[in-house]
């Protein structure tokens, strides 16, 4: 026969032992998600529904589905990258649901240009999503920046300097959006325009994420600068002696440069056959154009880390 | 063989001297049984429902308790049936706890004012209870249709209970209170709302289970009731026991009056100079008085040469004894000292 | 003490019924069938998807409704009409009292389910004019629902034993609605910080889990549930369930019954 202390004994027990089981057991089920196929990540695809569906909390539904696209992006990217085939159509419901959520159209403007496995590889629809984030939001210049930087992306540089031009004469607009506009106009395949968008992202965007791609950028755009500057020095070194150099270290002992030059990371940079200028660690400098080794492939997607 | 005899006799009276020192089992001991609610938002109020209690209830007797309408009569069974939690003090049925399955088995509960499971028809109703009960599946149906009979609910055994009036209702709730055959059984306020036949119904049924040998534990509020059925009764106010005590006890002792009837319509004048009201009728006249005024009273009339018809000693009801207990204030000094009954062995009054 | 368990359970199952419960089938037949033939009219190849979207669908949103709006009087129906007192005189322990309750609730809306099932299977059969063994993963989704019912009850029921049934159904609802996005409360909390970092995660963890349990579109699209989730959801809806009760039992017992 139990009696009523022994049953809160029990039952307290049970509670205890359950509610710390029923916890483990979420963590294995969130652990393996199957493989989210299109339906059911968002599991009602289509915005216009959803919009009529949601009885009007639209703003709380699109701030959810913003969380699932930071969340979906930033676990792909952590387990190596992919076709990130959901990130148009998880942005696409958000900025339906609200068109104001500025943050959407930068992660957009951002990741849905940038090359697979970094990103969806999609600029058509990065460039659909930043126009109607304009056309919603015709006050907010930062619109325009985004737009602007798809474009020069695409060195597409005439609808660039066109979008920062527009962004230009919005109120509270950033000053180097005129300087941009010219900039663009003349000089938009320079290496110096470049990395005034880098900067100029790098600086204003909250996003970590697209700060340390942007960084990333920049570190690339170094790496371009100097692999030209040093190749232009072994061109001289051989001028004067009539052969490559092998090392740097030859180089330095005869006192033809100060120091082995190192890379934005600190590594040094090391000499190929044929006086090529190239990094030692390709994998850890994304984005380069210059200094990759002969051959070279890049296999996994490289760390955005935020060290700058 | 005398002095086996002798022995046997000297054997059965030690026995029964042995059993003297024991009184039988109690059917319910109560043990200064009290409540407290907290009340309040912050529960932080204390509400006395119920002074600590001292009660005991033989096997055998119909008990009742009595009370104006929230003096805490359904506290205490509320407190013995286990729906609520004394804040102090304890209780026995049967000599067992008020949590045990064993006990619950024994005791039977009408609450106050019942209504049962709308959609289920009188019969269905007693068989979940009886199945709760664990009455054996064997015998149930047997045991429920035995039941419906004594509460003369046979006809309506199929009807649901959404379609029963009062006194049905009522009825049912005794049913399902007896149907297992219970030791005791516990009634709150079983004649409410009922009409005079059911009253009178409801009456019988009590006494009924009296001559079956089972206890029978009443709260009423209706004093009448009380009186023909109870052996004993406890009267409580405020949360607090009053008077506990058989009714002939009670309304004995406090201003017992006579009544006497003699022929003619002459009033003597030691009987006028009394002061108390003559009734005249026919050939007769009534007069009420004081106990102590019988003799004298008596004495007129004899020297009248008026003839004598009776002389009847009339109680005082429980009524009067109840508004004279309720209508003092708590500090009253008037009750404190009544003992009773020696059988009973208690019978004070509990002050604050 | 099993049999007054089953008892209790029988005549809670009983009660649900003679309370006209069960003519929810009809309303939901009648949409089933309008549906079907609206969409067999139609003939723009998802007729499948649509009859079983919308089938799941009604069977979950009608269940939860029933569940909570029968859950909530569970306890506190019987105390308004004292019928409880009746019961909790005899032989009954408390924790069994909950317990039967219990079941007689999911039992009915098992049975519920269970003819809603014949109803979606009649209607998929009427618009794709066959079935075939993806269809099977319909079944799973059914489960996975009852699950979800079961979840619902016990929470329901913790409530009645404590609280007004107008109190009672505002908090299960609020539950079920967080409880559908309870993967995504995981990830906010696992992107705040500090002190609402611990806040939010022991929210989202103490949160009955539904999200994980909707597998509808996934079966409407004709792709299978793995064995591992069913596994996984069947025993992390029992363990939840066993502590609710154990909750409600708690309370319960040390319930002053005024």
């Amino acid at each position: 026969m139990i009696r009523s202390r022994q049953v809160t004994a029990i039952a307290s027990t049970v509670l205890v032992c359950s509610m710390a089981m029923a916890a483990l057991l979420l963590r294995k089920v969130d652990e393996a998600p199957p493989a989210a196929s299109l339906q059911q990540m968002l599991y009602i695809s289509s915005p216009k529904l959803l919009k009529r569906l949601c009885l009007g909390y639209e703003g709380l539904l699109a701030d959810i589905y913003w969380t699932r696209t930071v969340q979906y992006f930033g676990s792909k990217h952590r387990q190596g990258g992919g076709t990130y085939k959901l990130l148009w159509p998880l942005l696409n419901i958000t900025t339906q649901l609200d068109p104001h959520l500025i943050p959407a159209y930068e992660f957009g403007g951002t990741f849905l240009i940038a090359k697979q496995p970094q990103g969806a590889g999609d600029p058509g629809k990065a460039i659909e999503l930043v126009q109607y984030g304009t056309q919603m939001n015709p006050n907010d210049w930062h619109l325009f920046y985004d737009l602007a930087f798809i474009y020069y992306d695409q060195k597409d540089y005439r609808h660039a300097a066109d979008a920062f031009l527009r962004g230009s004469q919005l109120p509270n607009a950033h000053p180097f959006l005129k300087i941009m506009a010219a900039q663009m106009a003349q000089h938009g395949g320079d290496l110096k325009t470049a990395r005034m968008m880098w900067s100029a992202t790098y600086q204003t965007t909250h996003d970590k994420m697209i700060q340390a791609n942007a960084a990333a950028h920049l570190r690339a755009i170094q790496v371009d600068e100097d692999v030209a500057a040093i190749e232009q020095l072994v061109q001289t070194y051989r001028h004067r002696t009539g052969h490559f150099p092998q090392t740097f270290s030859e180089m330095v002992s005869s006192n033809f440069i100060h120091g082995i030059p190192l890379d934005p990371l600190g590594h040094p940079y090391r000499l190929e056959a044929g006086g090529r200028v190239i990094v030692s660690d390709p994998d850890d400098l994304p984005f380069l154009n210059q200094g990759l080794p002969s051959g070279y492939v890049s296999k996994a997607v490289p760390k955005l880390s935020t060290a700058n | 063989m005398a002095c086996t005899d002798r022995a046997i006799y000297s054997f059965e009276s030690l026995l029964i001297i042995f059993l003297r020192c024991f009184p039988a089992m109690l059917a319910i001991n109560i043990l200064g049984l009290e409540k407290i609610y907290n009340v309040g938002f912050w529960r932080k109020r204390a509400k006395r429902a119920l002074w600590p209690l001292n009660l005991r209830v033989e096997e055998g007797e119909i008990f009742g308790f009595l009370g104006p309408n929230g003096a805490g009569k359904t506290t205490t069974l509320k407190l013995l049936m286990g729906l609520v939690f004394p804040s102090g003090g304890s209780a026995r049925i049967l000599g067992m706890e008020l949590d045990d399955p064993r006990m619950k088995a024994q005791i039977g509960f009408l609450p106050e004012q019942p209504y049962f499971y709308d959609h289920l028809t009188a019969r269905e109703l007693l068989r979940y209870y009886g199945q709760l009960s664990g009455v054996d599946a064997k015998q149930l149906s047997s045991k429920v249709d035995a039941v419906l009979e004594q509460v003369k609910l046979i006809d309506s055994a199929n009807v649901q209970l959404r379609k029963f009036s009062k006194g049905m209702l009522q009825r049912a709730g005794i049913a399902q209170a007896i149907l297992h055959d219970p030791k005791v059984v516990f009634l709150d306020e079983p004649m409410s709302g009922l009409d005079p036949m059911g009253r009178r119904e409801v009456r019988n049924l009590i006494e009924d289970l009296k001559t079956h040998g089972k206890t029978v534990f009443f709260s009423t509020h209706i004093l009448s009731d009380a009186e023909a059925l109870c052996d004993r009764v406890a009267i409580i106010h405020q949360g607090e026991l009053r008077g506990i005590g058989a009714v002939a006890e009670l309304t004995a002792s406090v201003h017992g009056k006579v009544e006497i009837v003699w022929q003619t319509a002459v009033v003597p004048a030691g009987i006028r100079s009394m002061g108390a009201e003559c009734h005249s009728a026919g050939d007769s006249t009534r007069v009420i008085l004081p106990e102590e005024n019988q003799d004298a009273a008596l004495e007129a009339l004899r020297r009248e040469h008026l003839r004598l018809i009776s002389v009847v000693p009339v109680r005082t009801s429980l009524e009067d004894y109840f508004v004279a207990q309720l209508g003092t204030s708590a500090k009253s000094e008037a009750v404190s000292s009544r003992t009773l009954h020696p059988a009973t062995g208690d019978g004070q009054v509990i002050k604050r | 003490m099993n049999a007054r368990i089953l008892h209790i359970a029988t005549n809670t199952f009983r009660e649900a019924v003679r309370d006209r419960v069960l003519y929810n089938l009809i309303a939901f037949a009648l949409l089933m069938s309008a549906a079907a033939v609206l969409v067999g009219q139609i003939s723009i190849h998802i007729e499948k998807l649509v009859v079983i979207n919308l089938g799941l669908t009604a069977v979950s949103l009608f269940g939860i409704v029933i569940a909570v709006f029968i859950g909530i009087g569970l306890v506190s129906k019987e105390i308004d009409k004292r019928t409880l007192y009746t019961v909790l005189s005899r032989p009954v322990r408390r924790w069994e009292f909950i317990a039967g309750k219990f079941l007689g609730l999911a039992g009915t809306l098992v049975v519920n389910t269970f003819f809603m099932a014949i109803g979606v299977f009649a209607a998929l059969a009427y618009v794709s004019h066959h079935l075939e063994s993806a269809d099977l993963g319909v079944l799973v989704a059914l489960y996975f629902i009852v699950l979800q019912f079961v979840m619902i009850t016990a929470l329901a029921l913790l409530f009645s034993s404590f609280s007004t049934p107008i109190f009672s159904a505002i908090f299960a609802f609020w539950l079920f609605v967080i409880g559908s996005f309870a993967q995504d409360l995981r990830n906010f909390a696992a992107m705040a910080h500090g002190i609402t970092r611990f806040l939010a995660t022991a929210a989202a963890y103490l949160v009955p889990n539904f999200s994980a349990l909707n597998v509808i579109s996934q079966v409407a699209h004709g792709e299978p549930v793995p064995h591992r989730l069913i596994l996984l959801n069947t025993t992390y809806v029992l363990v939840y369930s066993a502590a609710v009760l154990s909750g409600a039992v708690l309370i319960f017992e040390r319930r002053n019954l005024k």
